[in-house]
């Protein structure tokens, strides 16, 4: 008697759940028919079909199978990958201000990758391994320089806006020693950028989400009871430290692999989970869903900084534009509540 | 004999020696700068040197002595100007992070001035200096006003979100200006990175009265910054008006770090280190930390800019990499070393 | 349900280079409550922590069934072991009963799915609790005392036959301080769970419990019934208090009456 009321609003939960997936799911397919057929000129739907399904059509074939094709693809599987990492790192340390691109490993992993490229002129997946292991090294160094007795939230993040800052003048003075000075090159290492993007590039996007992704997801359960505390976590069973390390890791390569191909796109991991977690509401865990919104805001601010605003702008720029003001209402809300965020 | 002399330790606080302090700090100043002089992409013989200090340029060396010294000059004022204004808004708003940097100031002096030259042609000298200082105030102001809504007033973590908040937003922005002008999207990314180079008297001449303004009245402000500290009730109750002092220091460190960034573009983390290596010395009285904060900030400036220049042999490396360099652990260790109920 | 078993023994814990506890035995006495009890700092905490394998010991053990319980899986000490820390955290707008669910969580593997018993513990827990009624209101919405119910029906779901709580009556008025402790009574008496809490109130600690530790200085320094543990001896080494100790004329019980230094009769 009791028990099926419990489970009636288990099952309505569930339901809202899939509601939400199904409906992103729904809006990022449509989004991806949209950029595919809109831009510069507008492509019919069935010579995007005819395209798509390999058959050679003057003009189109070029313009969306070479262009607009693996630029929305590339979009796609990057912002799956920040959303994923950055709402692990958020969910994990129970702090939204806790993403990868504020407590400055986005950053580390874009130094390596520029390192790689511009200095050790490598290319491939060696630029990705090296800006994974780059990724890693600043989260130990950070976790390291926070710790004491501890990890206190605050501390994380004050140390984290510290190293990026450090970081950041590691890329401008790498940039400064590149043969030529290119600002769209250097737009993609500071801010972020799909233009050029390959099909190619998806390859290790798509191997870092099975890899990656599906440690995270494999993890999740256990990833859910940290939100109640360490204590609590571990008081259910969950044995926090191998969590930590398994989160870190995952989370860490997803953000690494896309920020080699991308750039660190501003703010993409910052917004996706508390997007997310404000459109899906205490209906469990947030992970897939953050993971859809940053495909949405990547595929989504592409197209609008190549084609609603006055100049081309790359897409980081305009997440940036973005998640600062929504960063602001964060402090706003902290301020008003009195406690931490 | 007096109860306090009685009591062993007391004299030994620190700031003992500050006298001595100061002079050495003047020493040091004196040879950073002959060694600005002398050191350089360019190994240049002492003759070259002494020749080029009464004006001659001959010979290449002796030509390239001579563009080092207003260079030298313009790190000294600028790191002088940054040290002080880190100092002061350190002490106006109570908190170990503020510095031009951190709290996005300089980046909003940034901003102002690419939308004058990109939008409005604006050229000279002068009015860059206008511009950056209304762009650092308007800044300062925002950064500021959110990061003490609410209770707890600007705790730490708050300046420091909101001035990185507003950073990204501002940067955003700067390079939507330039993208959107790409005619003098270089000329502005190199100003916008930071640096000394290039430097002539005469681009340095139009600032100088903002800078001595800033440098008057931040001097003048150590009493209210030493009352300040005691919290805005207690020195309302020792009978200060506790907005005007907060006020008036303020707009004095707002025209050194605007018409500093005017020149150099904006340059991080010397407004933040240098008072706290001061505070070393001199312990929490502002009437001491003031000056000696502009001393070390004109060290600091001129060491990085030497190192810039040898680091990077054969090339420079911008100062504003090298500050963010060596003042990045510094504010790390600053935030390790802080308790977390301060944070 | 078969009593388990939990003791201490030669416990030495601590936090980084610093002991807290030096040498500690103690054996927890099965379907019985057991209060810790103590000034702040002397460990009590620590010695609780310690139990529930939050804290790795220095030296020594903590034995669960007579198994190192640092050693055991983290799932299968969950499923015996229940633990209600001191500040546990609610995520944002989560609904009672999701977060009561959250219990079952030593109970499911990887892949396998919620079932009907699932639904059956949750809800009896609830019952227990008194929290049926608000299944389906946010957490964050609650007052403190029916925040407190609900974190312990989800220890509850746990269905463990050991609970360990650290200072389960902080932070609450003294009505709902007496509720929580007559809850926990309830639960001991119909269901035999084993009950172990840190308390920071000497005469509820009196009141409530069968077993009363009392710690200082990282050490114990008396354990066994209320009345032989609560004497003014055991509070003037413990809190370094004079006090005077007489029967509570509700319960029967020891209490205790500090002595100051002003309007003493």
């Amino acid at each position: 008697m009791t028990a099926s009321l419990i489970a009636r609003g288990r099952r309505r939960r569930a339901r809202r759940r899939h509601a939400v997936i199904g409906g992103a799911c729904a809006l990022l397919l449509a989004g991806f028919a949209l950029t595919l057929m809109l831009g510069q000129s507008f492509v019919a739907p069935q010579t995007v079909l005819r395209v798509l399904a390999g058959q050679d059509v003057p003009g189109a074939s070029f313009t969306v199978g070479q262009l607009r094709l693996p630029r929305a693809v590339v979009a796609i599987l990057a912002g799956l990958s920040f959303g994923l990492g950055g709402a692990a790192f958020q969910i994990m340390l129970r702090n939204p201000l806790a993403s990868p691109d504020i407590i400055g490993i986005s950053r580390g992993a874009s130094v390596a990758a520029v390192l790689a490229i511009v200095v050790l002129d490598l290319d491939g997946p060696m630029v990705s391994v090296m800006a994974v292991i780059a990724g890693l090294a600043v989260a130990i160094a950070i976790h390291g320089l926070a710790s004491r007795g501890g990890v206190a939230g605050t501390r994380l993040i004050l140390v984290g806006i510290g190293v990026s800052a450090m970081l950041d003048s590691v890329i401008a003075w790498t940039l400064s020693r590149a043969p030529s000075w290119d600002l769209a090159e250097a737009m993609r290492w500071l801010t972020g950028s799909v233009n050029g993007a390959h099909l190619s590039q998806a390859l290790p996007l798509l191997a870092s989400l099975a890899v990656f992704g599906g440690l995270l997801v494999s993890r999740s359960r256990d990833l859910e009871t940290l939100r109640l505390g360490d204590d609590t976590a571990a008081a259910l069973g969950t044995d926090v430290a191998a969590t930590r390390v398994a989160v870190i890791v995952a989370a860490v390569g997803l953000i690494a692999v896309a920020t080699a191909i991308t750039g660190p796109i501003a703010f993409v991991a910052f917004l996706s989970g508390p997007i997310a977690a404000r459109i899906l509401g205490p209906n469990g865990s947030v992970l897939i869903p953050a993971a859809l919104v940053g495909a949405a805001l990547v595929l989504v601010g592409d197209y609008a900084g190549q084609f609603l605003l006055p100049a081309r702008f790359p897409v980081g720029v305009v997440t940036g534009a973005l998640g600062a003001p929504y960063l602001i209402y964060l402090i706003v809300r902290m301020n008003r509540t009195g406690g931490s965020l | 004999m007096t109860a306090a002399t009685a009591i062993p330790g007391l004299d030994r606080r620190p700031g003992g020696g500050r006298g001595l302090w100061l002079v050495l700090l003047v020493f040091l100043l004196a040879l950073l700068g002959a060694l600005s002089v002398a050191v350089g992409t360019r190994d240049v013989g002492l003759d070259d040197i002494l020749a080029a200090l009464h004006g001659r340029t001959d010979s290449i060396g002796q030509a390239a002595v001579a563009a080092r010294i207003p260079r030298t000059v313009l790190a000294a004022v600028a790191g002088a100007a940054l040290g002080l204004s880190g100092a002061v808004m350190q002490g106006v708003t109570r908190n170990p992070l503020a510095d031009p940097g951190i709290l996005g100031v300089n980046l909003g002096a940034s901003l102002a001035v690419a939308v004058a030259v990109a939008w409005f042609g604006i050229a000279s000298m002068q009015a860059y200096v206008w511009v950056a200082i209304g762009g650092a105030g308007a800044t300062a102001a925002f950064v500021y006003a959110i990061g003490s809504l609410g209770r707890g007033g600007p705790t730490p973590l708050k300046l420091a979100l909101a001035g990185m908040a507003t950073s990204v937003a501002l940067s955003s922005l700067v390079v939507a200006v330039m993208l959107s002008r790409g005619d003098v999207a270089g000329g502005l990314q190199a100003w916008q990175i930071g640096g000394v180079g290039g430097a002539t008297f005469a681009r340095l001449m139009p600032v100088l009265p903002f800078l001595g303004a800033g440098l008057a009245i931040s001097l003048a402000s150590a009493r209210w910054l030493n009352a300040l500290a005691l919290g805005d009730d207690m020195a309302a109750g020792l009978g200060e008006r506790v907005a005007v002092a907060r006020g008036v220091s303020s707009a004095g460190a707002i025209l050194l770090c605007g018409a500093t960034t005017a020149v150099c573009g904006p340059i991080g983390f010397v407004g933040l280190v240098v008072p706290h290596l001061c505070r070393l010395l001199t312990g929490i009285d502002h009437r001491w930390l003031l000056p000696f904060s502009a001393l070390g900030g004109a060290c600091l400036l001129i060491a990085s800019d030497i190192a810039g220049r040898l680091l990077a042999r054969p090339a420079e490396l911008d100062v504003g990499i090298v500050t963010a360099l060596v003042g990045a652990p510094v504010f790390v260790g600053i935030v390790r070393r802080a308790r977390v109920r301060e944070l | 349900m078969t009593a388990h078993s939990l003791s201490v023994h030669r416990l030495s814990a601590g936090y980084g280079d610093r002991t807290i506890l030096q040498g500690l035995d103690l054996d927890i006495l099965p379907g019985r409550i057991t209060a810790i009890v103590g000034a702040n700092a002397c460990g009590k905490s620590t010695l609780l922590r310690s139990m529930a394998r939050l804290l790795a010991p220095q030296q020594g053990q903590v034995l669960l069934d007579g198994k190192a319980v640092h050693r055991m899986p983290p799932r299968q000490v969950a499923r015996i072991m229940g633990l209600l820390p001191q500040s546990p955290l609610a995520p944002e707008g989560i609904a009672v009963a999701d977060l009561v669910g959250r219990g079952r969580h030593p109970h499911h593997g990887i892949l396998s799915r919620w079932s009907q018993a699932d639904d059956q513990a949750v809800a009896d827990a609830m019952e227990a609790t008194r929290t049926l009624d608000l299944a389906h209101c946010a957490v964050d919405e609650l007052s403190g005392g029916q925040r407190q119910r609900v974190w312990i029906a989800m220890a509850l779901a746990q269905q463990t036959d050991l609970l360990l709580l650290d200072e389960p009556t902080t932070f609450l008025d003294i009505s709902h301080q007496i509720e929580v402790l007559d809850l926990l009574t309830d639960l001991n008496q119909r269901r035999g769970t084993t009950v172990v809490m840190v308390l920071h109130d000497l005469n509820l600690a009196a009141r409530y419990a069968d077993h009363l530790v009392a710690m200082a200085g990282g050490a114990l320094h008396a354990q066994g019934a209320p009345d032989e543990v609560l004497t003014e001896d055991t509070v003037r080494a413990v809190f370094g208090l004079s006090s005077r100790i007489v029967p509570d004329p509700t319960s029967g019980r020891p209490m205790m009456l500090p002595i100051g230094r002003h309007r003493m009769a």
